[in-house]
């Protein structure tokens, strides 16, 4: 097994008193930031990257896998405690993780929910060692054609989330991928879209732009309608499980797994089908269906393990393809890059240190945060007081910090604004911002895949189809475009039946 | 977020046709930056850099296009929820300006000034838009964040922070 050596060698890297105080730093940040109202993990992620530049990049990951897990974490306390959540992945824990706050019994919804993370973060991840490897392998033996076909299969993922409006997904996408051609081209030197601004010819940082959409954008929203008077936090002791609760939640922790991991692994999933399917089955399966909707600890425990799972699972794309399908995953691979670091199936070859260091941070910070979050559960909850003045003044302080440290520039700073501009509107029009971001990055690399292509094949646009494997993502793409108006066909004619049924 | 938006609106969202305009303005600017580009074009690089931005440009229009059909046929995007965002209230465009105030002062005093200053100007700024009248305290926390951040990443862990006027005294 050399994945196990690997992985153990792993934990040799990081057992280090410096390393773990490093790891306890970032999941403590991470949670403490993460838990703080309208700050999601992408946000979290994002905000304290600038807190890692100076580390070695071994250490910078380390942390990073404590702010990963932490602000993922930080983000369900948020929504079981106030009831409204930050991201969409959080939305079913609310439901029925809210109602058991408000019955009395939010220390057994916290509980459930950090238990459940942590049984479903250390599956997700041993599944992550198994898989990634595989993935990587299978990944080389893809020529440019493929990957062309396995970003266009990202993009669509992305612009197609469940529930939103398509149009506006694509228009986000577009925006990003015309963020993304700003700079100097790779293979000719030329400039496009700099405007003869000589900043501009490297390109917007990734950074920047998340920083801006996320941050500044979300800071700027919330500020145009501040709440007058903030949701109310239920105040919360120690959290624990009787008997009960435990005989309840473990099943549901590892469906939740089982719906989150796979789903999440696939290059268009995502958080939050794999919640919903779980909140479905465990109402389904629950001995107890009449207290859904009044806090069934079932309806906190698998949709918490699902978040988790699906969580671990982006990181197989991410790591293995360089394919970010999330907003934290893409925030994680512009962090990559700007330690010069290109994820994708050579990274566990060139840095297999890097990789296995972070894998094995992943399971240290897991098990801190099981240790920390426990205890701590009373004080994160205060933080939720935090006056909302400050909350969002920090917001706006700490991204502009970040976005200057980039590249030392005060013109990052006006970008940082406008993208900030950007993401209001985009909020204010219901337009997704996770095409966006997904755009900035891929673009560029999709480009590079296309004319890679077609250099194969001396400029034929047959070129940019390939072989059987990017037959097969093709033909994925199409189902994923053409289901919803199948569907919506199919709803049309039944509708009509029952109308003439009615009639008859 | 997820809900339904089949609900008719009250009130047509027309701002809605502003997003279909500024998607076309974009459409146009990409394609006339990549139309004075030089073909260059060889075994290497078939296509050059031109064809990806013009695709991406026609495509923005026809996008542009479709929206506005969408809107037309009463299509609405659902505003982002929030803990802290009460979506039935109109946009408080007082406290957005005040925010973009502080946020440019920050823009243009970062390198004659340095971060402590014009970091704290900006906390104190936004707290202020924000709606927070605490004006001294307020100083005392922005002084607070920004002299650590300016210790603990500039000094600390080596960020790009500049110290401004301050050099030599922090």
């Amino acid at each position: 097994m050399d994945n196990l050596m690997n992985l153990l060698s792993g934990f040799g890297d990081v057992l280090t008193p410096i390393n773990l105080l490093l790891a306890l730093l970032g999941v403590t940040v991470g949670t403490a930031v993460g838990v703080l109202p309208g700050i999601g993990p992408a946000m979290t992620v994002a905000l304290l990257l600038p807190i890692t530049y100076g580390l070695e990049p071994v250490q910078a990951f380390i942390m990073f896998a404590g702010i990963f897990y932490g602000g993922m974490y930080g983000g369900s306390t948020t929504s079981i405690l106030l009831n409204t959540p930050g991201e969409s992945s959080s939305v079913v824990t609310a439901i029925e993780g809210n109602k058991m706050a408000r019955a009395g019994r939010a220390a057994q919804a916290l509980a459930t929910a950090a238990i459940g993370s942590f049984v479903a973060g250390t599956i997700g991840t041993v599944l992550l060692v198994l898989v990634a490897p595989q993935v990587v392998k299978f990944a080389i033996s893809l020529g440019a054609p493929d990957y062309l076909a396995i970003m266009l299969l990202a993009f669509a993922g992305a612009t197609s989330v469940l529930g939103s409006s398509r149009i506006r997904g694509f228009a986000a996408l577009l925006l990003g991928l015309v963020i993304g051609l700003v700079g100097i081209d790779k293979v000719t030197g030329q400039e496009r879209l700099t405007f003869g601004i000589p900043q501009l010819a490297d390109g917007i940082d990734v950074v920047v732009v998340a920083v801006g959409i996320f941050a500044v954008g979300e800071a700027l929203w919330v500020a145009a309608h501040l709440r007058r008077n903030p949701g109310h936090v239920i105040p919360v002791g120690r959290p624990w499980m009787g008997k009960s609760d435990w005989r309840r939640s473990w099943k549901p922790w590892l469906r939740g797994t089982a719906y989150g991991f796979p789903i999440g692994a696939l290059p268009a999933g995502g958080a939050e089908i794999p919640t919903f399917l779980s909140y479905a089955t465990e109402r389904k399966l629950s001995k107890h269906p009449e207290q859904f909707g009044h806090g069934a600890i079932e309806g906190v425990a698998g949709p918490e393990a699902a978040n988790n799972a699906s969580a671990a699972g982006t990181l197989v794309p991410m790591l293995a393809l360089g394919l970010p399908t999330n907003a934290t995953a893409a925030v994680m691979l512009a962090a990559f890059t700007s330690y010069g670091i290109q994820p994708g199936p050579l990274l566990f070859q060139r840095e297999p240190k890097l990789v296995w260091a972070l894998i094995a941070s992943l399971f240290i910070g897991n098990l801190m945060l099981l240790l920390l979050n426990l205890p701590l559960a009373p004080a994160w909850a205060k933080l939720l007081q935090i006056p909302r003045p400050y909350l969002y003044a920090g917001i706006i302080f700490f991204a502009s910090m970040g976005a200057y440290a980039v590249n030392a520039q005060p013109l990052d700073l006006l970008l940082l604004l406008l993208l900030g501009l950007l993401g209001f509107a985009m909020r204010r029009f219901g337009l997704p911002v996770l095409p966006l971001i997904i755009g900035v990055i891929l673009g560029p690399i999709a480009e590079r895949q296309a004319r890679m292509s077609l250099q194969l094949s001396n400029g034929d646009a047959s070129g940019l189809i390939g072989g059987p494997v990017a037959f097969v993502i093709y033909a994925a793409i199409l189902l994923m475009i053409a289901w919803p108006l199948v569907a919506k066909l199919r709803r049309r004619i039944m509708t009509k039946d029952v109308v003439y049924s009615g009639r008859q | 977020m997820t809900t339904a938006e089949a609900q008719p609106e009250a009130r047509r969202d027309t701002a809605q046709y502003g997003v279909c305009g500024f998607l076309a303005v974009v459409g146009v600017l990409v394609i006339a930056d990549a139309a004075r580009l030089r073909h260059i074009a060889n075994s290497n690089d078939p296509i050059g850099p031109k064809p990806v931005p013009i695709v991406l440009g026609v495509l923005l229009l026809v996008v542009a296009v479709l929206y506005a059909v969408d809107v037309a046929r009463g299509g609405t995007g659902a505003a982002e929820e929030g803990e802290d965002v009460d979506v039935t209230s109109p946009v408080d465009w007082r406290t957005v300006l005040l925010l973009v105030g502080a946020f440019v002062l920050n823009l243009a005093l970062i390198e004659p000034l340095g971060w402590v200053i014009s970091g704290a100007i900006l906390f104190w700024g936004s707290a202020y838009a924000l709606g927070s009248r605490h004006h001294v305290r307020n100083l005392i926390i922005a002084a607070t964040l920004s002299l650590t951040t300016f210790y603990a990443f500039a000094i600390g862990l080596g960020v790009n922070l500049p110290a401004g006027v301050l050099q030599g005294i922090l």
